[in-house]
């Protein structure tokens, strides 16, 4: 065991756990956030995505010891239903979900590319989310929703 | 107990609705006040009563009850719209609980594209809601002073057609917080298509904001006061026993590890899922050896020689002499694999048994199950608990595409609870998902001949099909139809070979008979699409070694896959043009407006195939189509692909999707065409990368994660999607979730025919078997081989 401190969604969060329990399960079950999903435990889906000091980490496979003393941010900091961010409202105004599990990964994948590349084309937006998977195949209007935030970030 | 989740009861529902009082009928024109039934606790929600369905509160706010459930189509959604439709209420007025036992109406379980179908007909929400609304039109005419006929309604509130605005009456005030008290009419008349406002309009989803804000609460996310993890110990290879269990080997281990063993059933439990992970990885359990296995190489061949459950779906008899005196004759041979639905989520449920088994135990699961009853049913019969002291509780998982492990895991929660009294949650790994814990959509083989005359017009066709079968949807009898309840010891029940008898009724449930077939039937009027009326289908069905299940479109796409590329196969034969040798065949206009709205979409270019003039080398491109009445009933929809195939690499890259379909009256335009465009990548990702491996050497499923199990991901070329929604408003409206991914692999494997002369006839189409088909040439039979 081992105590460790980070920051979630801007709030200091301290734990004395196993420092190899991955950051998923401590998000999910300690803090009850539901935006990082389990979906393969293997980093091969993404839905665990969170920002690890603002880089796309996969949480199910990052232990709490390489999280100790950084922030991370779910698909919950972004925004709100009451107020979302301008991604999320991305999203909705493509209707670009259907089950809408694998979520945190083409948002968080996307929204760093796309912060720091906000004049990224299609197909470079498409590339940053390789390796992601959305076994609904809602792909064409995730990408249609990364490119209007993109349009609109830039 | 605390729930994170809140699950109110029903009665809490109707309580804080306010219409839990006192009830009224209608009979005699009187409101007579009658006793509250409460809500029997056994579960038997009696669909046949107003009230089981919908609920409306002296504050306005209006609560329905269904059994259809959403798991990411739009569902609750398009429910809420009817309920809008029918009752004229603002949506924002609606609360629609759905797939809650003793809560919910049973419906059965949410699938085959039935939902839709099941709701708008007799028996089902609409004809509920259009009860209801009857009868409050009865009470405002007593109310207002007024006949029904000179009434108006908008938002809940009655007036009197060209009457003072000011004489009005809302529902809330008509009914003051009572019950209906009545019996679903068979009479009442749903609001007609060309009049909605609601319905028909691209209403988003309700579901979506909290989805992307991640407030949403999925069945991973259900937190129980007291909740411990679960894991489960399955057996490494098919059909392992279990010999022993070394319990010890975990005695040193954190978490309160709890080690369960009911038969073959092994799991263990501890207080963190990561101690359970521990645990299960530590746990020492001495198996026996598999079940033998057909070598995956040969199964096909293997398939054909084993005894059988046999049906018709047609048999005119006369298709042997019919070959005999044709022209010309066709044959080919379509191969399609084992799959997967390979949900995203690893299935995960929570269960709470209390008081272990018998007459006053009970149980509580919250599963993202299909069908809230079944389970409920099957769990009871799996734990020994009466069934009236099992509540099953839908709470949405991903998206599941059928059978997956959601059932299974939904058991192992309720088998570990059980054992150790207090709630469990398990959560599959990916490697339990897909090895242990789903049930794959069956391989099939389908055997096909046709005979042309001196025209070209197809005179004979013949199906012959096999597939294969171990279980399916748990039930009362059967918790042995999946993994879990068979290693608790309840028997899978076993394939019965039989001999197919003459069909008596034309069902083509299984898109068996292709769409050019007549579909007769002696004593029946021709109930099929087409024209061919020397036919014959014949079904073979043989026990699989794995346990399999309904997958998306199940056997529908295997099927369509064979008969829509052996059209091809006939119509290049004769050369034809792909689109018009359909069309010559059918007689059906609904296929055929649809198989032309798809053509046109795409620029069809009329002409036969192979493309003229494409080099045998380098980059070739070429469109194909396809096209099906889903379930010979339930869809119509048409899909022109178009690729480039790499010969040098045997790469295939889609371009372009054009899908056309034809399900009745909309609902939701946008909601629909967003099923179109999943589906039509689902079904590339099935046509071009998935199958389930095997080894029969050490009898275990080798496809364990996405690294074993490919699948199109993102990153990987995408074709521009085209969809074309047909919105006739004087028909049914029919099913539509399945309709685009069953015309995919054929109008694919027609493009890269088209593109290349080489015709493809295993499924998935993968670069070595497109390099092998262009060796083997454009007339040949494949050799079935792993990719």
């Amino acid at each position: 065991m081992a105590s460790i401190t980070l920051t979630v969604n801007g709030s200091p969060y301290s734990a004395d756990v196993d420092p190899a329990t991955p950051l998923l399960y401590v998000l999910q079950d300690d803090l009850r956030l539901n935006g990082p999903k389990f979906g393969c435990g293997l980093a091969q889906c993404g839905a665990c995505t969170v920002l690890l000091d603002g880089v796309p980490i996969r949480s199910c496979v990052t232990p709490m010891s390489k999280a100790d003393g950084h922030s991370v941010t779910t698909i919950e900091g972004l925004g709100s239903v009451d107020n979302p961010h301008p991604i999320q409202t991305a999203f909705i105004t493509e209707q670009a979900v259907h089950c809408g599990f694998c979520i945190s990964g083409p948002m968080l994948y996307g929204k760093a590319f796309i912060d720091k590349q906000p004049n990224a084309t299609e197909a470079e937006i498409t590339q940053a989310l390789k390796g992601l998977l959305c076994r609904c195949y809602a792909h064409t209007r995730m990408i249609k929703a990364l490119v209007r935030y993109a349009g609109e970030s830039a | 107990m605390n729930t994170a989740i809140t699950v109110a009861s029903r009665r809490g529902f109707l309580k804080s609705a306010g219409a839990l009082m006192v009830g009224f009928s209608l009979a005699g024109g009187t409101r007579r006040l009658l006793a509250q039934n409460p809500i029997d606790p056994t579960g038997l929600v009696d669909a046949t009563q107003v009230d089981s369905w919908i609920s409306i509160a002296a504050d306005e706010s209006i609560t329905a009850y269904s059994g259809k459930i959403e798991f990411g189509q739009g569902f609750s959604t398009v429910q809420t719209q009817l309920i809008a439709e029918e009752l004229s209420v603002p949506l924002s007025r609606i609360k629609l609980i759905f797939g809650d036992t003793g809560f919910t109406p049973d419906q059965g379980v949410t699938s085959g594209s039935q939902s839709t179908v099941t709701e708008f007909r007799p028996g089902g929400l609409r004809q509920a809601l259009d009860t209801a609304r009857d009868a409050l039109f009865e009470l405002a005419s007593q109310e207002l002073d007024a006949p029904a006929s000179q009434l108006t309604v908008r938002n809940g509130v009655f007036s009197v057609k060209g009457g003072d605005p000011s004489n009005q009456v809302s529902y809330g005030q008509l009914l003051q917080g009572k019950r209906f008290n009545l019996t679903l009419s068979n009479s009442t008349v749903p609001k007609d298509p060309k009049d909605y406002t609601v319905l028909g309009t691209s209403v988003p989803r309700i579901d979506l904001p909290p989805k992307v804000t991640g407030q949403f609460q999925y069945v991973q996310h259900v937190r129980l006061t007291g909740m411990l993890h679960g894991k489960v110990v399955r057996p490494p290879a098919v059909g392992a026993k279990v010999v022993s269990v070394d319990r010890s080997s975990v005695a040193g281990l954190p978490g309160k590890i709890q080690v369960v063993v009911k038969n073959d059933f092994v799991g263990v439990v501890a207080d963190t899922e990561w101690n359970a992970i521990q645990a299960a990885k530590a746990l020492t359990v001495t198996w026996s050896g598999g079940d033998a296995l057909p070598d995956q190489n040969t199964l096909y061949t293997w398939m054909q020689q084993q005894s059988s459950a046999d049906s018709f779906t047609v048999n005119s008899g006369d298709t042997d002499q019919t070959l005999m005196r044709a022209a010309r004759s066709v044959t080919a041979q379509y191969l399609y694999p084992f799959q997967m639905h390979g949900a995203l989520a690893s299935s995960c449920a929570v269960a709470d048994v209390q008081g272990g088994t018998g007459s006053s135990a009970t149980a509580k699961i919250w599963s993202a199950t299909q069908g809230v009853y079944p389970q409920r049913d099957s769990v009871a019969l799996t734990l020994g608990i009466p069934k009236a002291n099992v509540r099953v509780i839908f709470v949405e998982g991903s998206g599941c595409y059928g059978l997956n492990g959601n059932d299974s895991v939904s058991f192992d929660a309720a088998l570990l609870s059980q054992a150790v009294g207090q709630p469990v949650r398990v959560q599959y790994s990916r490697k339990d998902e897909m090895t242990s814990g789903e049930s794959f959509g069956p391989a099939r083989v389908a055997n096909l001949s046709a005979g042309v005359n001196d025209g070209g017009q197809l005179i004979a066709w013949i199906f012959e099909g096999w597939s294969l079968e171990k279980g399916n949807r748990p039930d009362a009898e059967t918790p042995g139809n999946i993994i879990s309840g068979a290693l608790a010891g309840f028997p899978t029940p076993p394939l019965v070979p039989s001999a197919a008898t003459p069909p008596t009724t034309f069902s083509n449930n299984g898109n068996a008979a292709a769409s050019y077939l007549t579909g007769g039937v002696p004593g029946n009027p021709p109930r099929g699409t087409g024209t061919i009326a020397s036919e014959k289908v014949l079904n073979h069905t043989i026990a699989s070694p794995f346990f399999t299940g309904p997958l998306r479109s199940p056997d529908r796409l295997q099927n369509t896959f064979a008969n829509e590329s052996f059209m091809d196969e006939v119509a290049a034969a004769v050369a034809a043009d792909p689109v018009q040798y359909r069309l010559r065949h059918l007689n059906d206009p609904r296929l055929s407006a649809v198989l032309n709205a798809a053509a046109n979409a795409a620029s069809w270019e009329t002409r036969p195939s192979p493309k003229p003039g494409n080099p045998k080398t380098g980059i070739v491109t070429g469109r194909g189509v396809s096209c099906v009445l889903y379930e010979g009933n339930n869809g119509y929809s048409a899909m022109v692909a178009e690729v480039s195939v790499d010969q040098s690499t045997g790469t295939i890259t889609v371009t372009r999707l054009v899908a056309s379909q034809d399900s009745g009256p909309v609902s939701n335009p946008d909601g629909l065409r967003n099923q179109m465009e999943g589906g039509a990548l689902q079904g590339l990702s099935r046509a071009l990368r998935e199958e389930v491996d095997w080894s029969a050497a050490s009898s275990t499923i080798t496809s364990l994660d996405w690294r074993t199990y490919p699948v199109l991901e993102f990153g990987d070329p995408l074709p521009a999607i085209v969809t074309v929604v047909l919105n006739p408003l004087d028909v049914p409206a029919l099913g539509a979730g399945e309709c685009t991914i069953t015309t995919v692999a054929a109008a694919v494997g027609n493009a890269v025919f088209d593109a290349t002369g080489v015709r493809l006839r295993q499924a998935p189409f993968t670069p070595a078997r497109v390099l092998a088909a262009m060796r083997r040439g454009a007339f040949g039979q494949d050799r079935p081989f792993k990719r």
